[in-house]
């Protein structure tokens, strides 16, 4: 549905996007997980067909999104990470007005049916203005649904909505990937791990890795982190402790507090506590704190090179 | 419906809950209104015949100053709300984009001017069974309607440069003015210059011709000219988005 082939995209000489490559199918949801400005956006402008790539080629439900760009866009949902609307329009008027653009065949039906997926109907004859935030991203999200598009491109659907919201609409999403594409931003891991089928990682414009949730998250099990506590201010236990074998980073938290990360699979505890106790200072607490798909995410986008291997 | 129809449609009814809008055409009749009846006061004063100039004169200046107003938010609002992405990443082509705020706009100001018909009208009756001159009536709201289409044009133009309708604004205003006031220095160079000048100025075609009730296709093709080539201009902008 989707193939992405060494996209490339340069804003002058910055290189935002550099030589990506993937692909979705159908019944796919494929999340885009990145930290600011690695180029989530930029690449889905692309497949949406408002910017034209700088190098390389990318194909929508097998159109070219530069040459044949409304093909694309005929079979493309899309909700712009600003959320862009027409403010001075009621949220039906909206809705009716992006139907009769999108041609939508029994068009106040499917407003309705809409409207009520995203939760909106007792908003139908709200001005856009008046709404909050996260009713505007609820608009928004039942514009990109409206046509029952084959590929849904949502950039960072989630981002606004209460707790309860987040929920639902990340249920309606698994609902709709089911027999369409869905290719979705975000910055929070817990999300792509929760409905994503896959994940890319992009940092830098690059993609750094590309995985199940479950197996991204197996295949850096390994790395540890170690928390100590001491009394006082712990001077000089971070020159002490970062000579150890398989430390590969001391942190420090607070006073007398500190993070140790360790090579995937090296217990330093013992080590660790030795260090401590024969250096005289006291030792308060010594804890396994393992990994957490955040400081997964963190890691690859630190020193992408290392993990992408 | 066709995308253009949707767009126009959308624009057309944006104007009527658009303050502005209101408040532009509101100053338009003001203003023609008090002009119209003073002379046509005097003139009835004198016993001279009734004339609707007074107030084709007046009405085709204060379009240099509505038209900038009215179309400064058409492109430059989409640009800087982000509504553009909207309308670009949907089904559409960008003329018809183009063209359909322009048509939307257009279909606002033909509302406007036969809203001001009411004028003439009014001048008929009074004057009955003499009543006005029918033919440079007629004649001047063509020539009206079609100089308003070609300034919509240039202001929708300008609101494609730029995200920012102030800066939308004074250059359509000036590019509107460039046009009204190039035909003036005709007379001092003269030759094929002059000419040249003569005819590219908006406002001979109207206050030499239409505004006399002559009708010349020479004209007509001048004006749908001055529509076509902004538009063309507004859509390569609205397009270069695309490849920049
Ligand atoms: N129109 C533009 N002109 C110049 N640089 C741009 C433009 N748009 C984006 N960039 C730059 O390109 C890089 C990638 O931006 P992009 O918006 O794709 O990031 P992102 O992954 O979506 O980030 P975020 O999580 O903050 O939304 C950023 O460094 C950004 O500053
Ligand atoms: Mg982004």
């Amino acid at each position: 549905m989707i193939q992405v082939e060494d996209l490339t995209k340069r804003y002058g000489s910055f290189l935002a996007v550099d030589k990506i490559n993937f692909h979705a199918e159908k019944g796919e949801i494929v999340g885009f997980l990145g930290p600011n400005g690695a180029g989530k956006t930029t690449t889905m402008r692309i497949l949406t067909g408002f910017m034209p790539p700088s190098e390389g080629r990318a194909t929508v439900a097998g159109f070219d999104v530069f040459n044949e760009s409304l093909e694309v866009r005929k079979r493309v949902g899309y909700l712009p990470e600003s959320v862009p609307l027409y403010t001075d329009m009621t949220v039906y008027e909206y809705l009716t007005f992006m139907g009769e653009l999108r041609k939508v065949a029994d068009r106040e039906e499917r407003i309705e049916e809409t409207m009520d997926a995203v939760k909106i109907t007792d908003r139908a004859d709200t001005f856009i203005s008046h709404l909050s935030k996260g009713y505007r991203q609820r608009v928004g999200l039942a514009q990109a649904l409206l046509h029952h598009p084959e590929v849904l491109i949502l950039d960072e659907p989630t981002i606004g909505l209460d707790p309860a919201q987040v929920v639902e609409v990340r249920n309606l999403i698994k609902d709709v990937g089911k027999d369409r594409t869905v290719m979705l931003s975000t910055h929070i891991l817990t999300e792509a791990q929760n409905i994503c089928n896959r994940v890319l990682i992009i940092n830098k414009g690059q993609i750094v890795a590309e995985d199940s949730p479950a197996r991204l998250q197996a295949r850096l099990a390994g790395a540890d982190r170690v928390r100590v506590k001491v009394s006082g201010d712990g001077t000089g236990i971070h020159g002490s402790l970062e000579g150890l074998p398989g430390v590969t980073r001391v942190n420090k938290v607070s006073d007398g507090e500190f993070e140790i990360e360790t090579k995937p699979g090296q217990d330093v505890r013992p080590e660790v506590a030795r260090r401590i106790v024969n250096g005289g200072w006291g030792l308060l607490e010594l804890r396994y704190v393992g990994m957490s798909l955040e400081d997964i995410f963190l890691q690859l986008t630190r020193d992408e090179v290392e993990v992408a291997q | 419906m066709s995308n253009l129809w949707v767009i126009a449609k959308r624009e057309f009814a944006h104007y009527f809950v658009s303050i502005l809008a209101y408040a532009a055409a509101f100053m338009i009749f003001l203003i023609v209104g008090i002009l119209f009846f003073i002379n046509n006061w005097g003139a009835a004063q004198q016993g001279s015949p009734p004339d609707t100039r007074s107030m084709f004169g007046p009405l085709a200046f204060l379009m240099l100053f509505a038209i900038p107003a009215l179309t400064m938010r058409l492109l430059s609002e989409e640009q800087k709300t982000g509504t553009l992405e909207l309308m670009l990443t949907a089904p559409l082509r960008d003329w018809e984009l183009v063209a359909g705020k322009w048509l939307g706009a257009y279909a606002f100001m033909l509302v406007v001017l036969i809203v001001s018909l009411g004028f003439p009208l009014t001048l008929h009756m009074l004057t009955q069974p003499a009543g006005i001159e029918q033919g440079p009536l007629w004649a001047s709201y063509l020539g009206l309607a079609l100089m308003v289409g070609a300034m919509l044009a240039v202001g929708l133009m300008a609101s494609a440069v730029t995200e920012n309708q102030v800066v939308a604004l004074l250059i359509s205003f000036a590019v509107l003015i460039a046009f009204w006031l190039i035909g003036s220095p005709s007379s001092l160079l003269g030759g094929w210059m002059g000419n040249t000048l003569d005819y590219l100025d908006i406002s001979n075609h109207f206050y030499n011709n239409f505004y006399r009730g002559v009708i010349n296709t020479v004209d007509i093709v001048y004006y749908v000219s001055l529509m076509i080539v902004p538009l063309y201009i507004a859509t390569q902008f609205v397009s270069s988005r695309r490849w920049r």
